[in-house]
């Protein structure tokens, strides 16, 4: 049974006097798939590298298995790595770039050759076994790359933004066959991206990070339905989650002149900053009245931009649905979310999530 | 029909070819007139001519003459020149000096540098305010280098030749051969080590990050990884680097052997285009000198096709 401790980590590089990444603790179970996300610089590459060894880890523990790795070399460490620019080795055919790493482990010939022979099957690469990587496309240099990474048969692979030199539509198919590929070989996989959907769609859980710290872990859906803070709840789902300022007194949600009754007991009195998904919000015979600004046409659905009482909100509503300038809209039962003003922390972490109570039961 | 392949081109049109083709066709330029282009070339062509071709030719020519001494016209003698270059003992044994001479030079100058450019590169990377610090110390070094290296060696002041003594070791440059012959090879390597430096630094530097920590990942053995992923990638470098020292070998440190030799007894290493220089200008035998020259022409271009043959093969480019 493998798995990964990551115990109160943090990384402050050389010369720089902030720390990188701040105080991360997670357990990362046998198996699992977890996406590491967040925006650009706050820390992903940096927990992966230290992970894999190819950074120190400046303060915190990382285990893998029951080893404590700190001071492991990153070739004992048991893990593969697949790099964002394939880092293939140029010199080597396909064959040569899956086999150097088992060479090095002094793995018999025979045994070599069967496991990538079948990394070759699984990976539909076995026509290009003799082929050097400039000779292949991008896609291909990817799945050599996974190859490399799959027949040492590690405890955990990590990728590093392994998908995103690759087209939009090669993106999509790559990540099920990474998805699959990893089901079936049941490897724990720390996966690196700050693309939303990916991270959505890959993960069993997702680690959304902030500068350097862990805003919040869990499952897509989950985190989706309650993000625990706005920087979540504006970094996953497409569109960005609607966030407004609105007051909570008593039992009704006052934004600008408008209000609203509250279906459930309030969290917090005063001033709050309301989150409600573009998908929540629906027309409706009393509520509050939104003017619109423009419709964006997605096909399956249209995203109207207005606003209310002077501040911008989206609406996703079907493609069929009529909109007309001005509308009165309500929010879906339950789709409400309060955060505080100041720390943008989720109030009353245990609201339910609307329409999905099913999904996790 | 109109894509035939194209007829397997001659060796030597391929390799020319292989010069010559434009490196991208997003940086070809389309000149109107197909005179411009030429007249751009004109003064480099011109140049090449006057002092590459034109003397080329009169070595060539004046290699099956014989010259009056006093420059009282010539005698064509066909290829008795050559025949009494080849057969003369102390031709041959000219020539096994400087196979050795060129071998040791290129050997360590190459070596040396590695060595140099593998450490600095380890201080360096990512760093690239240092990096352009020590190239440009680097690259303003050699002529200097080469002035110090001499001084090393000077019979009275020289801290080599002292250090030498201490171990008993009674250094004679100038008056012993292989005192001279050592001296000769370590100013010459001195001399030329800092330029292998630079190529291999930015080499090294060349090789992506990313390749090199997939390597740190497969592979524990420092030494192993430098041997199977790193020499190999610097391979482009080091051939081009190869023929570079060879052709220095043979034919820049001239100014090295001059000032060690020079007018100093006769039982002294030299190496052969230090010897067509003697016979040319010392002895006035133009003619068995320039008939020394074309062989070491010939010689210095059959090692440089055996190399593109033999070894641009094996070295991976791109
Ligand atoms: N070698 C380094 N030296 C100093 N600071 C570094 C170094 N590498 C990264 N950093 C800093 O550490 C922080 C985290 O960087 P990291 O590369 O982990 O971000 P990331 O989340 O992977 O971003 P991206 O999505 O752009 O790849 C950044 O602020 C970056 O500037
Ligand atoms: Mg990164």
């Amino acid at each position: 049974m493998a798995s990964i401790e990551i115990l109160n980590v943090s990384k402050t590089y050389p010369g720089s006097a902030a720390r990188s990444v701040t105080g991360i603790d997670l357990t990362i179970r046998d198996g699992e798939f977890i996406v590491l996300v967040g925006p650009s610089g706050c820390g992903k590459s940096t927990l992966l590298r230290m992970v894999a060894g190819l950074e120190d880890i400046s303060e915190g523990e990382v285990r893998i298995g029951d080893r404590r790795v700190n001071d492991v070399d990153p070739a004992d460490r048991d893990i593969a790595m697949v790099f964002q620019n394939y880092a293939l080795y140029p010199h080597m055919t396909v064959r040569e770039n899956m086999a150097y790493g088992l060479k090095n482990r002094r793995t018999p010939a025979a045994e070599i050759e069967a496991r990538v022979a079948e990394a070759a099957r699984m990976l539909e690469l076995g026509p290009y076994l003799d082929r050097k990587p400039r000779a292949l496309s991008g896609g291909q240099r990817q799945r050599v790359a996974m190859g490399r990474a799959v027949v040492r048969q590690p405890a955990a692979f990590l990728f590093d933004e392994p998908l995103s030199n690759l087209d939009a539509k090669l993106r999509v198919s790559m990540r099920g066959e990474i998805r699959r590929l990893q089901r079936r070989l049941g490897t724990i996989s720390i996966y690196v991206t700050h693309d939303q959907l990916e991270a959505m769609t890959l993960a069993d859980r997702l680690v959304v990070l902030n500068a350097g710290r862990i805003e919040q872990v869990g499952a897509p859906l989950e985190i989706y339905h309650q993000p625990a803070s706005t920087f979540v709840a504006s970094f996953i789902g497409s569109p960005a989650m609607n966030l407004i300022d609105a007051e909570l007194s008593g039992s009704q949600l006052r934004i600008g002149g408008a209000a609203l009754p509250l279906d459930a007991p309030a969290p917090a009195q005063g001033p709050v900053t309301l989150g409600i998904r573009a998908e929540h919000l629906h027309r409706a015979a009393s509520g509050l009245s939104f003017s619109v600004d423009f419709i964006e046409e997605l096909g399956a659905q249209r995203l109207v931009h207005g606003h209310v009482e002077g501040q911008p909100l989206t609406l996703a509503l079907p493609p069929d649905a009529p909109v007309a300038d001005s509308m009165v809209i309500a929010p879906a039962p339950g789709a409400l979310h309060f955060f505080d003003t100041a720390s943008g922390q989720r109030l009353g972490a245990a609201a339910p999530a609307p329409r999905a109570k099913g999904v996790f039961a | 029909m109109t894509d035939l392949p194209a007829p397997p081109l001659p060796r030597l049109a391929r390799l020319r070819a292989r010069f010559l083709a434009a490196p991208e066709p997003a940086k070809r330029v389309q000149f109107d007139r197909p005179l411009l282009p030429w007249l751009f070339l004109l003064p480099q062509l011109a140049v090449i001519v006057v002092f590459f071709y034109w003397p080329s030719v009169q070595a060539i020519t004046s290699s099956f003459y014989i010259e009056d001494p006093f420059g009282f016209g010539s005698t064509f003698v066909g290829m008795e020149n050559y025949g009494d270059a080849l057969g003369s003992a102390e031709y041959r044994r000219i020539a096994g000096f400087t196979a050795f001479f060129t071998v040791m030079v290129t050997a360590l100058a190459l070596g040396l540098g590695l060595l140099l450019a593998v450490k600095a590169d380890k201080v360096i990377r990512g760093r690239s305010a240092y990096r352009t610090a020590l190239i440009s110390v680097y690259a303003i070094a050699p002529p200097v280098a080469g002035l110090m290296g001499m001084m090393l060696f000077d019979q009275h002041i020289g801290p080599f030749v002292k250090l030498a003594g201490w171990f008993g070791w009674d250094m004679k440059v100038g008056l012993n051969y292989w005192d001279t012959a050592f001296a000769m090879i370590v100013v010459s390597v001195w001399k030329q080590v800092p330029y292998n430096f630079i190529f291999f630094l930015s080499g090294l530097q060349g090789i992506p990050a990313a390749v090199r920590e997939a390597a740190v990942i497969d592979c524990k053995n420092g030494l192993r990884r430098f041997a199977g992923i790193t020499l190999p990638l610097l391979a482009p470098t080091g051939f081009f680097l190869l023929i570079i020292n060879i052709t220095y070998a043979l034919f820049d440190t001239f100014a090295v052997i001059d000032v060690m030799v020079k007018d100093k007894p006769a039982n002294n290493p030299i190496t052969l285009v230090y010897k067509v220089y003697l016979d040319g200008f010392r002895g006035n035998d133009i003619g068995g000198s320039s008939a020394q020259s074309v062989i070491l022409m010939l010689v210095v271009l059959v090692l440089t096709l055996v190399q593109f043959r033999y070894l641009e093969r094996r070295v991976h480019y791109g």
